[in-house]
């Protein structure tokens, strides 16, 4: 036990530095994917049939690769035409992958708003940009909070494929820690909890915003 | 045609010509013709499928008439965003449903459009919006969500979110059918004041005692057209054709 955390505390600095790229590179990636998936969404909600396509075809292509492939096809696309650094490689690659996921869900929440109350805000002479700001995204950001979260998540965590086209990130950290200790187990138990540390704060930041915009849930204080 | 009192200075505030409506190839609204004058209220009544809500839907374009012509307030409908927008700030609607903004206070659903829309500033959205919720009982409910309110609450928010717009004629599809019994009389009241005050309104209800009490004129729709219209006793009590004596018939068996 006292080697496990000598050793953990040896690596701290080097797993601290990683811990910044991983969150740098997954926050760039998430960034990119809220616009992508906005759009992609828009797309998919789109009443020109082949921009509907567009979009099926997209979320299709997404979800029926893995998620290494997409990094390295574009990694090596990329670069092959390019000048790119491994970092934004890896940003682009994840926000790929990720605005599909987020299409569907700003999606999912678009419909749940129910057709009543953009009906309601249109009547009291609302335009579409007014009546999507003040109702229907409100509503739509209230419903997907949950499923956002997850998704963020998610994305934490599949950052780590990120370490095969050469970025030193948290996983590739753990590796080369394996490799200079001799020790694997005790690499990918410290990264392990590098990583389950970031999930958790990330799981309490979701839960404090759903609690801040659910306001309207609460019976009301006497 | 019915001898219910013509309007004395001139333009109807609704004006419906020629009205069709089609969707896809059931005609639900075959050529009606309808006017509303100023400060009366006409009560829609007739069985369900008749094409009641399509009319009020019509009348704030919520749906797109195949053919005819509307005005409101002397302004022709047409359907670009801009003159749409402009049109339904002057009219008022209530659904069945309430439909208030579950995520704003009593206080930000009656404010929002009269920022939005009308531009007002943020007191004077409030001090109107508070003036209103006070018409409608509900002054003291101003920091609550609507979630925390009874349905007749609900409506009376909505009814005042729609006033605060100062709107030229009032629609209502249905306002109290999705409330318990006990709930109603308080919407029908405000209802019935807001009549006594002047207000121009197109109700559509089964509440054959607001019908009675409130309205200038009912207007019986059957079969894609007005089968029947004319003052409530007249309507109600000795209707002439045979539709309104079938309606009735059904009504008197409920
Ligand atoms: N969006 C729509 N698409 C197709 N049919 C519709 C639509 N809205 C209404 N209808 C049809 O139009 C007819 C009249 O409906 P509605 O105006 O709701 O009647 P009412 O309010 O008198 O009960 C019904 O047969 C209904 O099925
Ligand atoms: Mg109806």
């Amino acid at each position: 036990m006292s080697d496990f955390l000598e050793l953990f505390a040896e690596y701290s600095p080097l797993f601290l530095e990683a811990t910044s790229v991983t969150l740098r590179l997954t926050a760039a990636a998430l960034l990119m994917a809220m616009v992508g998936g906005a759009v992609v969404a828009a797309l998919a909600m789109s009443k020109v049939r082949p921009l509907r396509w567009l979009a099926t075809a997209y979320i299709g292509v997404v979800r029926g690769t893995p998620l290494i492939t997409q990094i390295f096809i574009i990694y090596f696309g990329l670069t092959a035409v390019v000048t790119l650094e491994a970092f934004w490689a890896g940003a682009l690659a994840l926000a790929f992958h990720n605005s599909a996921y987020i299409a569907e869900i700003i999606r999912s929440g678009f419909q749940a708003v129910p057709k009543g109350l953009t009906e309601a805000s249109r009547s009291l002479g609302m335009s579409k940009v007014k009546t999507l700001k003040r109702v229907q995204a409100p509503l739509a950001l209230r419903t997907t909070l949950p499923v956002l979260g997850n998704q963020y998540i998610i994305a934490v965590k599949d950052s780590s494929l990120v370490s095969f086209i050469g970025m030193t990130e948290l996983f590739q950290t753990s590796r080369n820690m394996a490799a200079t200790t001799y020790e694997p187990l005790t690499a990918y138990i410290v990264v392990a909890i590098y990583y389950l540390v970031i999930v958790l704060a990330l799981t309490a930041l979701v839960a404090w915003l759903e609690h801040r915009l659910s306001a309207h849930r609460r019976p009301a204080q006497a | 045609m019915s001898e219910h009192t013509t309007p004395t200075d001139g333009q109807p505030i609704v004006q419906m010509r020629g009205i069709v409506k089609r969707f896809g190839t059931t005609t639900v609204l075959d050529g009606i013709d309808l006017d509303v004058a100023q400060g009366e209220v006409v009560t829609l009544i007739g069985p369900s499928g008749a094409g009641k809500s399509t009319l009020l839907r019509c009348v704030n374009g919520l749906e797109r008439i195949t053919d005819g012509t509307i005005e409101v307030a002397g302004e022709r409908l047409s359907y670009t965003e801009k003159s749409l927008n402009h049109l339904r700030a002057r009219i008022g609607m209530v659904f069945q449903s309430f439909n208030l903004f579950p995520h704003m206070t009593v206080m930000e659903n009656v404010a929002v459009a009269q920022r939005e829309v009308l531009g007002r500033g943020k007191d004077q959205a409030r001090s109107r919006g508070a003036e209103l919720l006070e018409r409608v009982g509900l002054g003291h409910k101003a920091d609550a969500y609507p979630d925390n309110l009874s349905g007749g609450q609900q409506q009376r928010v909505a009814i005042a979110r729609a006033l605060a717009m100062d709107p030229a004629v009032m629609l209502f599809d249905e306002p109290t059918s999705a409330l318990d019994p006990e709930l109603v009389g308080e919407v029908l009241d405000v209802m019935r004041a807001l009549a006594d005050d002047g207000m121009t309104m197109m109700v559509v209800t089964h509440e054959m005692r607001f019908a009675r009490r409130a309205a200038d004129r009912v207007v019986l729709l059957a079969d894609g057209g007005i089968a029947e219209q004319g003052p409530p006793e007249q309507v109600l009590d000795s209707p002439t054709s045979e539709r309104g004596q079938a309606f009735l018939q059904q009504l008197a068996e409920h």
